[in-house]
């Protein structure tokens, strides 16, 4: 947001440079900037290919490898553009991540089962194979 | 032309003379009330010529602590509509039985309901919080203001234009009939096909922009600002708590918006995500809005936890006891507060091992609750307790949190939980914490901080009579509600056709009336200690023998809060210093950089009503112009380079001087 610079400012001022809470978050380089965007385009390339060159025959397969490649992006885009490490902001970030992943992975796994049986016990009319035939 | 019915829909969409409630006696009578007192308090502020003071000292502040204050006052504002809310539901389930069929029709009872709901969780409870973090964090620990100061005026005034809109909704159209969670189907377009819901959307996501921003903020603050010295395991507890809500705030309410974004797909353009046709599946809302839905109690409820603390250590004139444990149990309480989620829907079908597992999980969660409640009785334990208002307040809430809780841990027990479910205990069950926690805690708050906000304490009378109408008229109206529940009565009913229950509600009704006289008894308080303000006067800064750094600078605070940033050796910072002796720095002040208002964020806040009001009544170019001109207002904003001044050296040592003045009249 565009308060940024603001807050920077008022940081210096308020004489708070001095308490140690490590380092700042490091600035990328253009090689950084480059390998990152260069690593995303071949990433983002690799799916198009796998579907539109049907590489692999089954549906699922070629779905999963696409997952997969969305989470390898991800830590990309994590590591070269938010400059992400475990040392950053005196491990704040680190900490930060390793909480959302925990929270993403309780909400996913959670709704998933919590889902299954709900669909399982309350609407035995609306399996996926039962959709299908309706009009 | 102007008859020409396309060109009208284009310009008012689905607005007509129609959606205007004249048919609605009570609605007009509001309406005629709402102006004239409307028209009083703009004509008062033209007559004294106050625009120009609010708008530069105010309006556009980014001082955290006018943010703060601001925030307090638009929750007293919403308490005031949410409470009337409630007593027009009192009156209704008193009188209504048999023949008699009250003064509500239905559909008006469930949006009175509805609205109650919504206005008391989102814009009375959470203004309160942010209200008071807001205010005190930076003080507690040595800040000069927050991270970002913009941010934090832009995230209130995104609140206020929630609260505005869902004000809208009581004259223009209608508000959801739904309940406060807008479960649907019957929240989707099939069952809900007026704008109700839409107000209910629009400004929840409003008032969510806000509140999240305000949580990335405050983190920011608590992270990287505190004093020297103030390492975590010696920040004061409130500050604890506060980073603990501000992080379930950042990592809960993302999942808010996306649900209420598919509701408004389903709603607008057709998709099915929680439709009963196609496909769709409303279980799914029920269990994503839960997700978030229940991390946002403990949002409410541990800064107050941390309000509570502070108030019992200062008025006991004790550290506070098991200061680690508490720690710890904060941050128990907010992990297990993601894996609990599914008790609100015990009943919904989800079967044996699910619910044994939820139910174990929020079982759990009452010890950590009660290692907390056990700290603060060992810290009054051979404590010089002084029963100040905010002291009463606190075991006020501590006898009346207690019930509330265990009620909780029966409604956790998922075959009791078949039986009390969706019945006036559960109803009884959540008001007994919220009010007993939460709303007991915020007057204890506003009491204990008040003289540091306006340099002068309430007054005493009239919070007294204010706490125990309160305390007594919750027993009154809470108590009817569990025997009721258990006899099997369930929520959300206009009329009943069992006279034998009528008694019960008699009585809950009474102790409406008995709360309505606490709420008058505070606005009493404000206003006589406004008035009897010299006699009420503390120069100090410290007027209870404060512990935290927030007591340690003048009260009211100056703009820059401290004029050299504090040194902290101990966790109760302030009272360390008091006892080694500190001295006062007299001398050495210079020039203290700070943030420049503007008016960006007010801006941004009414543009986002128009924006909401273009979305709610389907009028596109309303919505289309608003939302380009947000941002460009706020890609503008960034080429603001004229943001921040120096307080020169010298008004510095003018403010400091007095202040030196002040203390050595005292002495």
């Amino acid at each position: 947001m565009s308060a940024h610079p603001e807050a920077h400012g008022a940081h210096h001022a308020h004489g708070h440079d001095d308490h140690g809470h490590g380092d700042a978050a490091a600035h990328g380089s253009l090689k950084g900037y480059l390998i990152g965007f260069i690593l995303s385009v071949i990433l983002t390339a690799i799916p198009f290919w796998l579907v539109m060159a049907n590489v692999i025959d089954s549906a699922t397969g070629t779905a999963a490898a696409i997952m997969a490649l969305g989470v390898v992006q991800i830590i990309v885009h994590m590591i070269y553009f938010l400059h992400m490490n475990t040392r950053s902001e005196g491990g704040w970030t680190m900490l930060a991540l390793i909480f959302t992943l925990i929270l993403v992975a309780i909400t996913l796994s959670g709704s998933l089962w919590v889902m299954y049986h709900l669909n399982h016990n309350m609407m035995p009319g609306m399996s996926p194979e039962l959709m299908r035939e309706m009009p | 032309m102007f008859s020409n019915p396309d060109v009208l829909k284009f310009i008012f969409g689905k607005l007509s003379f129609d959606s205007l409630p004249f048919h609605e006696p009570i609605l007009v009578a509001t309406f005629i009330g709402v102006m004239i007192g409307g028209i009083v308090v703009l004509g008062g502020i033209t007559y004294l010529g106050k625009w120009g003071y609010l708008w530069r000292e105010w309006i556009t502040s980014v001082d955290h602590k006018k943010i703060g204050i601001m925030y307090m006052i638009l929750g007293v504002i919403m308490l005031l509509r949410g409470f009337a809310d409630a007593l027009m539901m009192r009156g209704q389930q008193a009188m209504a039985f048999g023949e008699n069929h009250g003064y509500l029709p239905p559909h008006h009872y469930d949006q009175v309901f509805t609205a109650h709901g919504v206005i008391m969780i989102f814009f009375v409870a959470m203004p309160f919080v942010t209200g008071l973090m807001n205010f005190v964090v930076p003080l507690q620990i040595g800040a000069r203001d927050v991270s970002f100061p913009f941010l934090n005026n832009f995230s209130f005034w995104m609140t206020v234009a929630g609260a505005i809109t869902v004000m809208i909704s009581l004259f223009i159209g209608e508000f959801a009939r739904t309940g406060w969670l807008a479960y649907p189907p019957l929240s989707g377009i099939a069952y809900s096909p007026d704008v109700g819901v839409d107000y209910y959307i629009w400004s929840l996501q409003i008032a969510g922009i806000g509140t999240t921003l305000s949580g990335v903020n405050l983190i920011a603050t608590i992270v990287k600002m505190r004093a020297q010295g103030m390492t975590l395991m010696k920040m004061p507890v409130f500050t604890w708590t506060a980073l603990c809500t501000n992080v379930l705030i950042v990592a809960t309410f993302p999942i808010l918006t996306v649900t209420l974004a598919l509701l408004t797909l389903d709603r607008y353009v057709g998709t099915n995500f929680f439709t009963t046709e196609f496909g769709g599946n409303a279980m799914l809302y029920v269990n994503l809005i839960w997700i978030w839905g229940h991390p946002e109690v403990y949002i409410l409820i541990l800064p107050i936890f941390g309000v509570y603390s502070e108030i019992v250590s200062t008025f006991c004139g004790k550290r506070l006891f098991g200061y680690t444990s508490m720690v710890y149990a904060t941050v128990v309480i907010t992990i297990l507060s993601y894996i609990v989620w599914l008790h609100h829907f015990f009943t919904m079908g989800s079967g044996a091992s699910v619910n044994s597992f939820f139910g174990i999980t929020t079982m759990i969660i009452s010890i950590p609750t009660g290692a907390k409640m056990f700290n603060w009785l060992f810290t009054m334990y051979k404590g010089r307790i002084r029963f100040e208002t905010p002291m009463i307040w606190t075991v006020g809430f501590m006898l009346t949190f207690v019930i509330g809780g265990m009620t909780g841990v029966m409604l956790a027990v998922p075959p009791a939980d078949f039986v009390l479910h969706n019945s006036l205990f559960l109803i009884a069950h959540f008001h007994n914490v919220i009010i007993g926690g939460v709303v007991f805690g915020v007057f204890a708050g506003i009491n204990f901080w008040f003289p540091k906000a306006f340099g002068f304490k309430l007054d005493a009378f009239w919070g007294k009579c204010s706490f125990w109408f309160w305390l007594i008229g919750f027993y009154f109206a809470f108590m009817p509600l569990y025997v009721l529940g258990l006899m099997g009565v369930t929520r959300r009913v206009s009329h009943f056709d069992d006279p034998s229950l009528q008694i019960w509600f008699v009585v809950a009704a009474f102790g409406a009336v008995l709360i309505a006289a606490g709420i008058g008894c505070f606005v009493l308080q404000i206003f006589f200690s406004i008035k009897n303000r010299e006699k009420l006067r503390d120069v100090t800064g410290d007027p209870w023998g404060g512990r935290t750094l927030e007591w340690s600078t003048s009260s009211p605070p100056p703009d820059y809060n401290f004029a050299f940033s504090p040194v902290v050796r101990d966790q109760d910072a302030w009272w360390d210093m008091k006892q080694n002796g500190y001295v006062r720095p007299l001398e050495g002040f210079k020039a203290i950089h700070m943030p420049k208002n503007t008016g960006t964020g007010a801006i941004l806040g009414a543009l986002s009503i128009a924006f909401g009001f273009g979305m709610i009544w389907h009028i596109w170019w309303l919505a289309a112009v608003m939302f380009l001109a947000m941002v460009v207002v706020g890609i503008g904003h960034t080429f603001n380079y004229n943001r921040d001044f120096h307080i020169p050296a010298n008004e510095v040592i003018e403010a400091e001087g007095k202040r030196t003045r002040l203390l050595g009249n005292q002495a």
